[in-house]
């Protein structure tokens, strides 16, 4: 008997695929409906803001770290600010570091929530998307009244943060936290437990201990592989030491360790863990100033330095180098996402298409942190 | 149909100078017109305005409400708008089977509706093989959609209509089974005889008729979602994964037509359950009798709208599903078809011959078994519902698998 050849279709995923989650290229070989590899192409986004830096003075590049990963502008806020900080030896005030941590953590939670209600819509359940899309405008509303953005939220400045609070803060967020909650419920029994849902993410695009820590992967999607690392808990930085939260990591409840659900579970336990630390933040919040002084223009000294945090997609590292100019003389983001899409070659093996989207939304990779 | 005939031709002198095959046949046509122009064109519209309404509801927003009252209108507006736009064809598609392919859609869609059983009287053709033409002629979807799948020259395109043709083609398999189950209990194809075995009350329905018979219409249910393109069996046209699939090309008038037949088979998905199994248009006979004293037309009448009323409620059903679960991947849908929905739609046509053996009359017991069992879950359902908008303000409790 002689074997049936098939033959091999080369289908274009991207740039413009409403799975991909911006503009991303994915070659992908397929035999039908199943993968042979999906190799990522990436670069239709790059807007090079890390050479922009080398043009503009160490506080008007800041409007420009929002752009790096438009999901969490608050953390690339804060990390580019803390490698200027350490670089000066600028101490930020108390009060300074709990409102950074508060904008973070809110960040978090809309970021989150805007992961898991698209991976929901990519398996195909639109509803979903949209609760977790109404929560996140409540979160919206908040980071207007803070910082006056709505996306490109920029709050923080070298030496502390822009504003104080605004009037009532407190009050209007608390309830919103509850509701982020309550609706998190809906959204578990709408979704988490629904037959199908697990089936399309359980056991599909396992990445293990080994190979997630090898990939460098970082954040949810290493602790989705059931590594317990957290930058936050473990190279401690701010005032994270002070407050109290868990670690989520992956279980494989629903197959493999390190499937695509268990990515999903981590992000979904992690809202709930920042909404417990935004209302430590408020407790413990002491009064004071929001800024120490800073020379209008800041000229670290000669020098280099790599400061890193825990963003909303994992560990942010922000590489500086000065040459005691007003001006850096080299900024360099490491990303999370970048990382992510690397491994997607090696997973996607013998997958079908439709395990592909779910991957790639399970990965929460955002286009213009890869490219930057 | 014959019988509104004899009683025109009974009435109006001019009729019987004509030979009373024309008569017939003339109604039917004219009937047939009014029935694509004046009910299921429209209703395929309206249609989108509520499926777009009701999915709204479900996801905390508004919905289509500028066009007329409440947006009622909007389904006329996105009409006309796609009438006027330009008729895209793709340079490279093969231009003669792209343009056909919309209408194979459209008319294997439509004929079905010649067979559907608005009430006693209305019904275009009440074919002795009614149910057989209807699986006969919806299979035609399947070319058009293969075809354009093909013609577009997009892989996506292809990919969707490959996934449309190996998934309708299977479903046929368990809802021919599921119909076949009905068939042994009805002891005919005809629509309108299927109808007649049943009665007006819920017990006397084929739904109720054995434990066999139950399993049969979920069975039949999950099939005719699958077949007509609609979620969690929506990946032909999966927007997500690829990218709307076989009508990714289409634009215009041809994409409105896809979409005019996913939305009266809409109908036809619920019209084809409720005549197998939810008694059609059956009125109770007291009614009937009083109806009759007064008018003629009456019964027929109120059989039409207990029929519409039984459709829509199974359509909201279907809008309901589609805005609630996610897609399954094309092998669980092929796992579902074969290694569950047909097994079990043969272990359903014996159950049934069996029972029809054991039980020749039926079992009054069963049916009211059955019926209150499928009460009392909607009650649980309603109340479990009712409790979680009231009072959901339990603790977070993340163990999907218990």
């Amino acid at each position: 008997m002689t074997e049936l050849k098939t033959q091999e279709m080369t289908l274009n995923m991207g740039p413009q695929h409403p799975s991909t989650h911006g503009v991303i290229r994915f070659i992908v070989k397929t035999d039908g409906e199943v993968m042979d590899v999906a190799i990522p192409d990436v670069g239709y986004l790059h807007r090079s803001i890390e050479k922009i830096s080398e043009g503009v003075t160490y506080n008007g590049f800041m409007p420009w770290t929002d752009r790096v990963d438009y999901l969490a502008a608050m953390n690339c806020n804060v990390a580019y600010a803390m490698a200027v900080e350490k670089l000066a030896g600028i101490q930020p005030t108390k009060r300074a570091e709990y409102l950074r941590v508060i904008a973070q953590e809110l960040n978090r939670i809309i970021s989150h929530l805007l992961a898991i209600g698209s991976l929901a819509m990519d398996v195909g359940a639109y509803t979903p998307f949209l609760h977790t899309l109404r929560e996140r405008e409540a979160i919206n509303d908040l980071m207007e009244s803070l910082c006056g953005q709505r996306l490109t939220y920029n709050y923080a400045r070298i030496g502390g943060v822009i504003y104080d609070l605004p009037d009532g803060f407190v009050e209007k967020t608390l309830p919103v936290l509850d509701r982020v909650e309550r609706s998190l419920n809906e959204f578990d029994r709408l979704v988490t437990g629904n037959k199908i849902f697990l089936k399309r993410l359980g056991g599909i695009g396992v990445i293990s201990r080994e190979e997630a820590i090898n990939y460098n992967l970082v954040g949810p999607n290493l602790r989705g592989s059931g590594v317990n690392w957290d930058l936050r808990r473990d190279e401690p930085y701010s005032v994270y030491p002070e407050l109290e939260f868990e670690v989520p990591v992956g279980t494989g409840e629903a197959g493999l360790l390190g499937d695509c659900f268990d990515r999903y579970m981590v992000r979904v336990k992690e809202i709930l863990q920042s909404c417990r630390l935004v209302r430590q933040c408020f407790e413990k919040m002491p009064a004071g100033d929001f800024m120490v002084k800073v020379p209008k223009k800041v000229r670290p000294p000669k020098g280099e330095i790599y400061v890193r945090l825990e963003s909303t997609r994992g560990d942010m590292g922000v590489y500086l180098v000065s040459d005691g100019s007003d001006k850096p003389y080299r900024v360099r983001f490491r990303t999370s996402s970048f990382t992510a899409m690397s491994i997607i070659d090696k997973v996607s093996h013998g997958m079908m298409i439709a395990d592909l989207i779910a991957l790639i939304a399970s990965l929460d990779v955002v286009a213009p942190e890869i490219d930057r | 149909m014959q019988n509104l005939a004899n009683l025109l031709i009974a009435k109006y002198a001019l009729l019987q100078t004509i030979p009373a095959e024309f008569v017939y046949v003339g109604i039917q046509i004219l009937f047939g017109l009014v029935l694509l122009l004046l009910f299921v064109a429209p209703f395929a519209g309206i249609t989108s305005w509520v499926e777009r309404r009701i999915a709204a509801r479900m996801m905390d927003r508004i919905g289509p409400n500028r066009v007329g009252p409440v947006g009622f209108l909007q389904w006329l507006a996105d009409g006309l708008k796609s009438i006027l736009k330009e008729d895209l064809i793709p340079a490279k598609a093969d231009g003669p089977l792209f343009r056909m392919a919309p209408y194979l859609v459209f008319t294997g869609m439509f004929s079905a509706f010649v067979s559907i059983p608005f009430s006693s009287a209305l019904i275009i053709a009440d074919l002795n093989v009614g149910i057989f033409y209807i699986l006969a002629v919806t299979s035609l979807v399947v070319v058009g959609i293969l075809m354009c799948g093909w013609a577009s020259n997009n892989k996506y395109s292809l990919l969707g209509g490959m996934r449309s043709a190996a998934q309708i083609v299977s479903y046929e398999i368990p809802s021919g089974l599921g119909i076949l189950t009905v068939v042994l209990l009805a002891g005919s194809l005809s629509m309108q005889e299927i109808i007649k075995a049943q009665g007006a009350a819920p017990w006397n329905w084929f739904l109720f008729n054995n434990p066999f018979s139950m399993i049969a219409f979920f069975i039949l249910f999950i099939s005719s979602l699958a077949e007509g393109n609609r979620t969690p069996f929506d990946i032909p046209e999966a927007e997500s994964e690829i990218v709307s699939g076989y009508n990714t090309e289409y634009s215009g008038m041809r994409f409105l037509f896809f979409f005019f037949a996913e939305w009266a088979n809409l109908y036809l998905i619920a019209a084809i359950a409720v005549t197998l199994f939810m008694g059609g248009w059956q009125i109770p006979q007291v009614l009937r009798h009083w109806a009759l004293g007064i008018n003629p037309w009456l019964p027929p009448l109120f059989e039409l709208i207990t029929f519409v009323a039984k459709s829509l409620a199974v359509v909201f059903v279907i809008i309901w599903i589609r805005w609630t679960l996610p897609r399954v991947r094309v092998d669980q849908l092929m796992a579902l078809c074969w290694k569950y929905l047909t097994p079990i739609g043969f272990v359903c046509v014996l159950g049934t011959a069996v029972w029809m053996v054991l039980l020749p009359q039926g079992s009054l017991f069963t049916r009211y078994f059955l019926l209150s069992l499928a009460l009392v879950t909607l009650l649980y359902f309603f109340w479990r519902v009712y409790y979680q908008l009231r009072y959901s303000n339990v603790a977070l409790d993340f163990r999907p698998l218990l």
